[in-house]
């Protein structure tokens, strides 16, 4: 019965249902009052929002982007700057948001131009360049000291559940920036790019604009996610800011979940964030090891990600098992 | 009958190596011109400066009365100025209909998946493909991968379309049905320009041949007065293959 009710339902509608529930759960952390709940909530949000951005360059387009950290970094430091000068919470998200794809499009013109692992290694070189500069520009961002960024009002709970809403917007408006590319001529002409950039040029793709587009889509949102973050720790400094953890962890997230969808990477995300948790808990010496692990199966085992599995099989064999259990039975 | 496009001393070089030469002709509307020269001639090289892969290293390209020689490729595509590849190019991962629906949206400005995904069927039937709309272009046999290759391009609603060696690596039967293809697009008034090794499928479809070697025009007009011109036969034809074709000809 159930299989019937599954294959009546139009292509994809059970994953948005789930989707839009697991949000649901995620909104619904603070009612629980446990701070490490939320806490938890609040990284699988804003991990989910990189993740749907890093889909945008290297889901879509396929190009292997490792700049998730400079864009996570600067917008840190952007949004913490203009706090410390004055500007209130949500303008320095904005400025640092607006900053941030401003840089990613100015930069896009550049390294765009390389393809494959050229662009991988040099999307590598632009978080560690955005590092050193940060760090070694004292005067404006505090240098190696790392800079104090003025504390959210209100109690721990409350602040958390602001932070929260923060981040679950913008991973909203990520999703749905994602919809709306995959469904529009954007999208179309970045799947165009990724399956054959020659032959997308000659069919009248503008290839640069698109891949352009693409990449400062992919940048905006980690910008105000590093922003709310800023505010939401309150100190930042920058091996924390541009870590390079952070920026091969958001595209296994990505390819973890279905890269080119958009239900994968939130689910990639969630799952990764979710998994890390429990290895930091129970594996403390093991945890990176365990990481390692999980991209190399990845790559040789799962190259369509969670998303492609045919679940859907795996549900009728068991059924087919059980049955045939019963009938020796 | 009007000019479509005109080449003006068109140059390339690589380097030390002149890859073509002041190249200059003209085409006019709804004409068949065959290109045809050896291996090296620069024939591809030709195609791909009139079509923006190259920048021109001298000399002017101009179509429908515009200076277009420093355009991009998906700018040509845009304004009319089509090419099929020598090496079939398709998305591979999307359904036939994808394909060509991309050539349409893209190419051919059309405002929406929806408008460009039927035009994109209407393009199929005409080249004879739409029992395979919805398949992965990937499963396509090679010919049928010639006429993907030529409905994507006809969906872009070209003024002109530069066909890059559509024949090489079909047999004879398949090669009969590319041809009777070619002149249903002729007729629907596309300027069409065929690159082309097999001097009978050339002779017996253009209204007009050009001949390149060592990256210079050396010859141009009516197929039989190119098949008499003593640079053709010295540079292409060998004088033996040129007596046979004029005697096959007199025969007929």
């Amino acid at each position: 019965m159930t299989s019937g009710l599954l294959g009546r339902l139009p292509a994809g509608a059970l994953g948005y249902a789930l989707c839009a529930l697991w949000i649901a759960l995620l909104a619904a952390s603070p009612l629980t009052g446990d701070n490490y709940l939320v806490r938890i909530a609040v990284m699988i949000s804003m991990f989910s929002a990189m993740a749907l951005s890093w889909n945008f360059i290297g889901g879509f387009t396929g190009y292997p982007s490792f700049s998730t950290a400079a864009f996570f970094g600067l917008g840190c430091y952007v949004g913490a700057i203009a706090q410390r000068n004055g500007l209130p919470l949500f303008a320095a998200w904005a400025l640092a948001t607006l900053f941030v794809a401003a840089f990613a499009a100015l930069l896009g013109l550049i390294i765009l131009r390389l393809k494959g692992h050229y662009f991988a290694i040099g999307s590598i070189a632009i978080v560690e360049v955005t590092r050193l500069l940060v760090s070694s520009w004292g005067s404006v961002t505090g240098g190696g000291d790392g800079l104090n960024v003025p504390l959210m009002q209100g109690s721990p709970g409350a602040v958390a559940a602001q932070v929260l809403y923060a981040m679950l917007g913008v991973l909203l408006v990520a999703f749905a920036a994602t919809l709306a590319v995959q469904r529009g001529r954007l999208g179309f002409g970045l799947r165009c790019i990724h399956q054959n950039e020659d032959a997308a040029d000659m069919v009248g793709v503008d290839t640069t604009r698109f891949k352009i587009a693409a990449y400062t889509l992919s940048a905006l949102f980690c910008g105000t996610v590093g922003a709310i973050y800023a505010s939401w720790v309150g100190y930042i400094d920058p091996t924390d800011s541009f870590s390079i953890l952070l920026t091969i962890k958001v595209p296994v997230m990505a390819l973890l979940g279905g890269p080119g969808t958009a239900i994968g990477p939130v689910l990639g995300a969630g799952v990764f964030v979710l998994l890390e948790e429990f290895f930091w808990a129970n594996f403390l010496q093991w945890n990176r090891a365990i990481l390692g692990g999980i991209i190399v199966f990845l790559i040789f085992f799962l190259p369509g990600g969670l998303l492609k599995i045919d679940y859907r099989r795996f549900y009728r064999r068991a059924a087919e098992r059980r049955a045939a259990g019963k009938a020796a039975a | 009958m009007s000019e479509i496009l005109r080449l003006e001393k068109v140059s390339k070089a690589f380097g030390g190596v002149t890859a073509v030469n002041e190249v200059s002709f003209a085409l006019e509307e709804g004409e068949i011109v065959g290109l045809i020269g050896p291996n090296g001639a620069g024939k591809t090289t030709l195609v791909n400066l009139i079509t923006g892969v190259h920048p021109l290293s001298g000399g002017r390209v101009v179509f429908a009365g515009q200076d277009v020689s420093r355009q991009k490729p998906y700018e040509a595509a845009r304004r009319g100025l089509a090419r099929t590849f020598q090496i079939v190019q398709p998305f591979p991962e999307m359904t036939v209909v994808e394909n060509v629906a991309a050539g349409a949206l893209f190419g051919g400005g059309l405002r929406t998946r929806q408008a460009a995904s039927e035009e994109a069927r209407r393009e199929l039937a005409f080249v004879g493909l739409d029992h395979v709309a919805d398949t992965p272009a990937a499963s396509l046999t090679l010919p049928n991968r010639k006429r993907l290759e030529l409905a994507k391009s006809l969906a872009m609603r070209p003024k002109v379309l530069l066909l890059d060696e559509v024949n090489a690596g079909l047999n004879a039967a398949e090669i009969d049905g590319a041809l009777e293809l070619i002149r249903k697009i002729a007729k629907r008034g596309i300027t069409i320009v065929i690159i082309e090794h097999l001097m009978k499928v050339v002779l017996s479809i253009s209204q007009r041949i050009l001949v390149l070697h060592h990256g210079e025009l050396i010859a141009g007009g009516p197929p039989r007065e190119v098949l008499e011109d003593e640079r053709v036969i010295e540079a292409y034809l060998g004088a033996k293959f040129a007596a046979r074709i004029k005697a096959e000809g007199m025969h007929a």
